[in-house]
């Protein structure tokens, strides 16, 4: 399953890499939603639960627009087929599609984070790195395992593109909320305050449990 | 398999049930020293949101099965179930938002984590129609509204633990010991509104699959009958055996 899996991950990266199609577009995004909220609520910078709010759902739509690309070559190109006739375990394509959604979140959120601490955070966002990084990871596990059994879902209906974010926003409201919460301590104006351990590990069961339920059901999105 | 049977006697019962609970709930239940008159909401609105969500977690569980066993009357089964659970949870979110502006003053009370998550969980499910309507495929659409079947129901508790943390605990603390905070005799007659609404759910349930059978039943008849000239059965969010 190994093999598989690093086979199927090279073969989206190196996709994504000739084609460019999802992660500058939800970079490109983000920034715009950074403007957008800008206007919006009229403020010129942001600390504490307005800015982890804003980060948060900046990031969660971005994420959606990834999603609704993430098995669209597959289904336009026959990837599933030449995937469901080669020997290996089907399963390897969730983790493989996963991880290549993590792949594609970490680097929308690299450029995105600093966007933001230059667009709109009020406090330095050095002063909590090492606590927003967990936060960020736990949350992205989230987003990553949810959104590829979502994707996999919607990719066969025929309304592709409004399946996903009414699916994917009230499952993904318990990741939002954690995350949001454990981030507004540490984007504080008056220095970051301790990061909430019940949040992470909110996180880390929603992780869990959904990244254990998606190994046992995804076979059965694939039958046909 | 026949959904009918019985259901004379069940729908009975439950009749008897409800009757019961409402007599019991107008004219045994004291009132409330705080709220008065207004808090006998909580005989309605709290057995449906438990029901709604048993209902939820039924559905679920024929997924399940249905997953495993490849039977569509599996499907169906969930489909009934969540079909009517989603109706409960919408008389759910009514009557708390009816008792949120008695009690609290306020149609909407975002403080309050039940109500919350129970928004949530209502707008999750209230995908799943259209999520069926949108495949066509009869055997792919009962596969995947399985699949969502499953995932909503494990997103059940874990949505109501996570919204519960973040929010302030207004909810009046109905089972805060065992036997209830309450007197006895609210416990009661909560205890009997309780077995009406749930008599009232597997009534109903029945009543929709002994219908839905009867209906595949008498399609099949028509078609034996007049072959291939019959209309094609329009595309539905329905499963069909």
């Amino acid at each position: 399953m190994r093999r598989a899996v690093g086979a199927l991950l090279r073969k989206d990266l190196l996709v994504e890499l000739r084609t460019k199609e999802a992660v500058p577009a939800m970079a490109l995004f983000s920034i715009s939603t950074f403007v957008v909220f800008h206007f919006g609520l009229d403020r010129s910078s942001l600390d504490g639960s307005l800015a982890a709010g804003v980060l948060w759902v900046t990031l969660l739509f971005a994420a959606v627009l990834g999603i609704n690309r993430l098995f669209v070559a597959e289904v336009e190109q026959g990837g599933f087929d030449g995937f469901l006739l080669a020997p290996v375990d089907r399963t390897s394509l969730l983790v493989a599609k996963a991880l290549a959604l993590l792949a594609f979140l970490v680097l929308v959120q690299l450029i995105a984070i600093p966007a933001f601490a230059f667009l709109l955070l009020g406090p330095s966002l050095w002063q909590a790195l090492p606590e927003l990084l967990a936060v960020l990871a736990l949350a992205d596990i989230g987003l990553a395992v949810i959104g590829t059994l979502v994707s996999a879902i919607a990719i066969r209906t025929r309304a592709r593109d409004l399946i996903v974010p009414i699916l994917l926003l009230p499952l993904l409201i318990p990741v939002v909320l954690a995350a949001a919460q454990a981030t507004a301590p540490l984007l504080a104006l008056d220095g970051a305050g301790p990061l909430p351990g019940r949040w992470l590990a909110i996180l880390a069961i929603y992780d869990g449990v959904f990244g254990l339920l998606a190994y046992a059901i995804f076979d059965f999105l694939l039958e046909d | 398999m026949t959904y009918g049977k019985g259901l004379r006697p069940l729908a009975a019962l439950t009749a008897l049930t409800l009757t019961a609970a409402f007599a019991l709930v107008f004219f045994f239940a004291p009132l409330d020293a705080d709220q008065g008159f207004v808090q006998k909401i909580f005989y309605v609105h709290v057995p449906i949101g438990i029901v709604a969500l048993v209902g939820f977690m039924a559905g679920g569980v024929f997924a399940i099965q249905h997953l495993r066993t490849r039977d569509p009357r599996h499907d169906l089964r969930s489909y009934v179930a969540i079909h009517i659970a989603i109706v409960l949870a919408l008389g759910t979110l009514v009557t708390g938002s009816i008792w949120a502006k008695a009690s609290w003053g306020s149609w909407w009370v975002w403080q309050e984590p039940m109500l919350v998550s129970f928004l949530i969980v209502f707008l999750l499910y209230a995908c799943y129609t259209p999520l069926r309507f949108s495949i066509e495929d009869k055997e792919r659409q009962a596969r995947y509204a399985s699949v969502f079947a499953i995932v909503a129901g494990a997103f059940v508790p874990l949505n109501f633990a996570a919204v519960r943390m973040a929010e302030a605990y207004i909810h009046p603390r109905t089972f805060a010991t065992t036997g209830g905070g309450m007197p006895g005799d609210m416990f009661l007659t909560f205890l009997v509104a309780l077995a009406g609404v749930g008599l009232l759910f597997v009534t109903l349930w029945k009543y929709e699959m002994a219908s839905k059978n009867a209906t595949f039943k008498l399609r099949a008849l028509r078609r034996t009958l007049a072959g291939d000239e019959l209309a094609p059965v329009p595309r539905s969010a329905a499963p069909t055996l």
